[in-house]
């Protein structure tokens, strides 16, 4: 009693419970994440003008991040990047969760087929991914499907793992042999057994798949193999301002970098907090 | 003692697993390009005019228009006799540009593997034993911000801060300008190669970091180390006697696991500070449609990620003595 009361008078969030504070972590980075993406939808690309008159200006209160060497503003630019970001990022984890999801089932129909998949999961990590995407994008001709497509199909091996572990516990349990016993059919347990207890890993994994489509889409995009320079991304962004780094214009790099950075550990903040409500024994860890 | 037998009967099984996934590693990449819709003959002549009847000739000599297995098979036939085809983009063989490139790629990665490790660990082991204190928390800080920053934008911001601004280093190329190659001192070369090795390395750091510290601080919860601190252990010498003793291990083989993670760090860092490696070579690759050179860099880097996990398992199978030893009990 003593301990919480002396905690409130330095920190107001000593005084909430570990649920009250998850809760409001997942929602601040929730709020903040819909904020820019409705507003880089809200931008309309004809909004970021070129101006000559405000060519390569440092960053001051008019442009927050500062403007391009075709005086376009710096900050609209990146918003419009991030939401972008966001809209491929989803894309690919939702993409790549439904292939997750089919490899686990199929996994779970035999020993044989299992196996199958295991031995998949291994293929797919033997290339580096940066390289698979590379070649993936090439394949589909690029643009934004390649890329997507190229990450969805990357990043599927994780949540395979965590789904194809989980479905092996749960179907050695006791209840799901008593089912057995009973006669129920396959489909039956799949459906009142094991898919209720696997829609967590599935929303957690889904949302933790998202900070690194993200980063990928964004690193393959800056290397040339991603959207086309047209598209304001903030891989374009990026490659763009190399050419700028060496007259020091600082701000066309450490912005939009920044900015990204930002939205992916808010991702990642978003996942972790989410894992923990929905699944209560990893809080404790 | 290593059981020989049974490493040799381990080490026979898993290169027979390498060549089948180098077949299938080879099978898939084929089907992606001849998906693509790169056009050889055009990367090779480029921009030089030529006749209907020329490029027809070239088609026929490449036999662009054969259907794919004719391509597989022709290709493969090659392959097995050690010949990568020849690059398009350098016309030299790949195999000569993938070993200058890979050597290359090989200090840089390697060093920064290395570097990365060593750091990494310090710093876990430093946060796992000042758990909960400003020390750790920094170090937390810093392991996160990093796990969640893209690489090529760090690279661009150790080039703007300690290439542009401060000068120290040159932003780019593996030697100066119109120096001939054995002019090139090794300082010249140790000079260009520290910024990429520093940046790559402070990307490494964050993972190995993290592990150490959540593995150091599981350790300090175990009994023995409770019963040591008993009997008046302390400090430095508790933690290394009953701490790095057991995390030293997984710490390793963790970090061996990561060799697919730094060629894609190396491809990013390569690029932008322009250091002559094997990921420069695979995006120019990619760029200017070079397939022959685009194909063999991935098989060679299929190689070099599954080296890093043989020797993960190797350490995981016969070098730890408790795994050692539960398999004798079990």
């Amino acid at each position: 009693m003593d301990n919480t009361q002396k905690g409130s008078l330095y920190n107001p969030l000593a005084k909430l419970n570990l649920r009250t504070k998850t809760l409001i972590t997942i929602a601040a980075t929730s709020l903040i994440l819909i904020v820019v993406v409705i507003s880089s939808l809200l931008i309309n690309s004809n909004d970021i003008t070129t101006n000559f008159q405000a060519m390569n200006q440092a960053p001051s209160f008019g442009h927050i991040f500062g403007t391009d060497w075709m005086g376009r503003d710096m900050f609209t630019r990146t918003l419009k990047g991030l939401g972008l970001s966001v809209q491929i990022g989803a894309g690919a984890s939702i993409l790549s969760s439904l292939i997750a999801i089919s490899m686990a089932l199929v996994g779970s129909i035999n020993k044989y087929l299992d196996g199958v998949i295991a031995w998949l999961v291994d293929l797919f990590l033997s290339i580096p991914h940066i390289l698979l995407i590379i070649l993936i994008s090439i394949a589909l001709g690029g643009g934004a499907f390649g890329v997507t497509m190229g990450v969805a199909l990357t990043h599927w091996t994780s949540l395979t793992r965590v789904l194809r572990a989980e479905i092996k516990q749960i179907k050695t349990s006791d209840y799901v042999r008593l089912s057995e016993r009973f006669g129920k059919s396959k489909l039956w347990i799949a459906r009142k057994h094991i898919l209720p207890l696997i829609v967590t890993q599935i929303i957690v994994g889904t949302i933790l798949i998202f900070p690194h489509a993200i980063m990928h889409e964004a690193s393959v995009t800056f290397l040339g193999f991603g959207l086309s320079p047209h598209e304001p991304a903030i891989g374009i962004i990026l490659s763009e301002s190399m050419k700028y780094l060496a007259t020091g214009d600082w701000w066309l790099a450490l912005f939009p970098g920044l900015a990204l950075l930002i939205i992916v550990l808010l991702f990642d903040l978003a996942g972790e907090n989410i894992k923990k409500l929905l699944d209560p024994t990893s809080a404790n860890k | 003692m290593i059981n020989y037998a049974k490493f040799a009967k381990f080490l026979g099984k898993k290169a027979l697993r390498l060549i089948i996934l180098l077949i299938f590693v080879i099978l898939i990449s084929f089907i992606l390009i001849d998906m693509s819709p790169i056009n050889p003959v055009k990367t090779y002549i480029s921009n030089v005019v030529v006749s209907q009847e020329q490029v027809a000739s070239l088609e026929a000599y490449w036999g662009v228009n054969e259907p794919i297995t004719t391509k597989m098979a022709n290709w493969l036939g090659n392959i097995l006799q050690g010949n990568l085809g020849t690059s398009l983009i350098y016309r030299v063989p790949v195999i000569d540009v993938i070993k200058e490139r890979f050597t290359a790629s090989l200090a840089l990665m390697l060093s920064s593997w290395a570097f990365s490790g060593i750091l990494g660990f310090l710093l876990g082991t430093i946060a796992g034993f000042k758990k909960d204190t400003i020390v750790d928390k920094i170090i937390k800080v810093y392991c996160y911000a990093l796990q969640s920053a893209p690489t090529f934008w760090i690279a661009l911001i150790m080039l703007m801060v300690f290439s542009v601004y401060l000068g120290w280093f040159p932003t780019g190329l593996g030697v100066p300008i119109g120096t001939l190659s054995e002019n090139v001192s090794f300082w010249d070369w140790l000079n260009r190669l520290i910024l990429p090795m520093v940046t790559l390395s402070i990307i490494g750091v964050a993972q190995i970091a993290l592990f150490t510290r959540d593995k150091l601080i599981e350790e300090m919860n175990s009994d023995y180390f409770l019963f040591a601190k008993s009997r008046g252990e302390s400090g430095w010498n508790l933690i290394k006697r009953h701490g790095i003793r057991n995390i030293l291990l997984p710490a390793i083989t963790l970090q061996f696991l990561g060799f697919s993670e730094l060629f894609g760090g190396a491809v990013l860092v390569e690029q932008i500070f322009t250091y002559p490696g094997i990921g420069q070579a695979a995006v120019s690759a990619g760029l200017r449609n070079d397939v022959p050179l685009l194909l063999g860099i991935v098989i060679f880097s299929a190689i070099f990620v599954y080296c890093g996990n043989l020797i993960a398992d190797i350490i995981y199978n016969f070098v730890d003595p408790r795994i050692k030893e539960s398999e004798e009990d079990g």
